[in-house]
């Protein structure tokens, strides 16, 4: 390390002490994991008795098998991902046109629909409104709804917007002297050039869609429809004060803690799979976002 | 004007004319318009439906703030009360709690959570053994990621009485334990401290690119008048970034208003309402529970019109002391 023998005394004390800080934010960062992780394998007596430091104390499988053999959980599962995939593809399909039609200077009355857009980043109606305005159009309790109705959000339309407003125009020439008409412009020139862009949409997308709660809670009733939040929201909070079900785990080895921590764990191993191959789009994308109207 | 816009997708009156510069030209000049460009207008379509049907449809339904809502009347058939619902409002005093508590939890955000990220990035900027750091960035960039159901589960287990690990750790030390999520005292504490643990790492992205844009020339120099490296942390680096502090510092502001409330509705219980309820909490119990549209209705809009104001005046400031505004 070059820099390092240039470095005075002074200077790498500083530096160590720094590394040792951000070490100790770091380890604070994961330890909350790693506690849920080690109360989901120990067993309910030691859970209940606070003995979980960092490890599982009499390790074993039991909350696991309580919730892996909880119909429910799949179903919400399963949910959880039809509305990740379905509500991102579903987002894509008004954001790409819909920004590519923004970003064009023929298109008349640009600056009025780009204020409309703009607008609902600084205004919106509310709870209850929204509410009310979804009941009226039939789509409590619908998955399809709650598909539709988050899909579009004026941020991702105008970073997308800037974007391809940035795409030099002698690439678009050439399409056009083939006889490329807009769609085939937007497909084969735009949408290409714009890889970084697109897939850090689809990652806001994607994360906000699985880590769901709010809406799926308030809108969709049938339990068949509940996404895998709405599920862990009600696990946590049923369990707790649920006599029966203390009367059960006592005999069968787990508790309301080590469920919910084996709950925690099993929603959040598919986002610890992805975060590496994302990691590289977010902190691009968050420069992205330095949005302008 | 209109009459052109209405007639304009019809069929053509006549023969384009291309040459009369009369207001049959110009129709006509229209229609060509829209023959030559309708698919970047079919493309435009879906979207502005959407915002019409999702976003402005509840701008429309807005004036139940104002109305007796029933639900069988529906929203055009109410009967208008005038501002009654927000006299009701402001001698409520769960409302003004309401209002309070969010203005004293952004208040901590404020003072805890924004230097937080900014510290964080000053010192990833100093740790010089690269897989070191961005082992460390991978890391803290994490708890971002993960959803506020989780993150409630997270802090309900670890804070509970007699399971949680810091209640355990306090036996070690002789303490009584103590039931956090029950007592008022420890509401915000705990609310903004996981806010710092969730959003920090990930809120040192924007200030590390700040960094990364300072001139390196600044630093030679630096180097050659034997500036260490505190000194250039102090008068080259802080500096340098200040325009980016100042604008995310005038997007925080903007979001006084915007506690998140979907973590609030997860954390707080009955016995911590007085220091816990904010707005949107308030407007949730009374509007989607209590059934009370109208008057939490009227709460929400007095919250988007602060929210509104705040966010233009963020950026009327923004505008004038740094010469970026944000939009």
């Amino acid at each position: 390390m070059m820099k390092w023998n240039l470095y005075s005394r002074g200077d790498k004390f500083f530096a160590i002490v720094v590394s040792i800080l951000i070490g100790m934010f770091t380890v604070a960062t994961l330890y909350p994991f790693i506690y849920i992780a080690a109360v989901s394998f120990s067993s309910g007596f030691a859970a209940q008795a606070g003995r979980v430091v960092l490890t599982p104390i009499e390790a074993t499988w039991e909350a696991y098998g309580y919730i892996l053999t909880d119909p429910q959980f799949w179903i919400s599962y399963r949910n959880t991902f039809i509305y990740t995939i379905g509500g991102t593809i579903m987002s894509m399909l008004f954001i790409i046109p819909g920004a590519y039609a923004l970003s064009r200077p023929q298109l008349k009355g640009r600056r009025f629909f780009n204020l409309f857009i703009a607008f609902t980043m600084w205004f919106n109606a509310g709870l209850i409104p929204f509410f009310l305005n979804m009941r009226d159009l039939g789509l409590l309790d619908s998955m399809f709804g709650i598909i539709l109705a988050f899909a579009v959000n004026a941020f991702n339309i105008i970073l997308l917007r800037n974007f391809f407003e940035a795409i030099p125009q002698s690439f678009e020439e050439a399409a056009r002297m083939d006889g490329a008409n807009d769609f085939q412009v937007l497909w084969k020139v735009f949408v290409p050039l714009s890889k970084p862009a697109i897939a850090t949409i689809t990652l806001f997308c994607i994360v906000s869609r699985w880590n769901g709660f709010f809406w799926a809670m308030v809108l969709l009733q049938s339990e068949e429809k509940i996404p895998l939040q709405v599920f862990l929201r009600h696990t946590i909070a049923n369990l707790s004060d649920d006599d029966e079900f203390a009367i059960v785990q006592t005999a069968a080895g787990f508790s309301a803690e080590t469920v919910t921590a084996a709950i925690i764990v099993c929603s959040i191993i598919p986002v610890l799979i992805v975060y590496p191959f994302i990691q590289k789009y977010f902190e691009k994308g968050i420069l992205l976002g330095g949005v302008k109207e | 004007m209109a009459d052109e816009h209405t007639t304009a997708g019809g069929p053509p009156v006549q023969e384009p004319l291309i040459e009369t510069p009369s207001s049959e030209g110009r129709l006509t000049r229209f229609y060509d318009h829209i023959r030559r460009e309708w698919q970047i207008y079919l493309m435009l379509l879906p979207t502005i439906i959407w915002f019409l049907v999702f976003l402005y449809k509840p701008m429309y339904g807005l004036q139940i703030a104002f109305k007796d809502y029933s639900i069988f009347r529906g929203v055009a058939g109410s009967p208008w009360v005038g501002f009654e619902h927000f006299e009701t409002l402001f001698s409520n005093d769960q409302f003004l709690r309401a209002i309070g508590n969010t203005i004293k939890i952004s208040a901590l955000n404020l003072i805890f959570g924004f230097p937080a990220p900014i510290i964080l990035a000053l010192m990833f900027n100093e740790v010089l053994h690269a897989s070191y750091k961005r082992t460390a960035q991978t890391i803290v960039y994490l708890p971002h990621f993960i959803s506020s159901v989780i993150i409630a589960g997270i802090v309900i287990t670890a804070f509970s009485p007699t399971a949680g690990i810091v209640n355990t750790v306090m036996g070690w030390f002789g303490l009584d334990p103590v039931y956090f999520l029950t007592q008022p005292q420890w509401f915000r504490p705990i609310f903004v401290g996981t806010g710092i643990w969730q959003e920090a790492g990930f809120g040192s992205i924007v200030f590390l690119a700040a960094i990364a844009g300072v001139n390196p020339s600044l630093y030679e120099s630096a180097v050659v008048d034997g500036a260490n490296r505190w000194q250039m942390m102090w008068k080259i680096t802080i500096p340098s970034i200040l325009p980016t502090i100042l604008i995310m510092l005038i997007i925080r502001i903007g979001n006084v208003m915007e506690v998140s409330f979907e973590l609030v509705i997860l954390l707080y219980q009955p016995a911590t309402y007085e220091t816990a309820d904010v707005v949107n909490t308030w407007i949730y119990r009374q509007g989607l529970q209590s059934g009370q549209y109208d008057l939490a209705a009227a709460g929400g809009l007095f919250n988007a019109f602060v929210a509104f104001v705040l966010v233009m005046t963020a950026n009327t400031l923004s505008r004038r002391f740094s010469r970026t505004s944000l939009w």
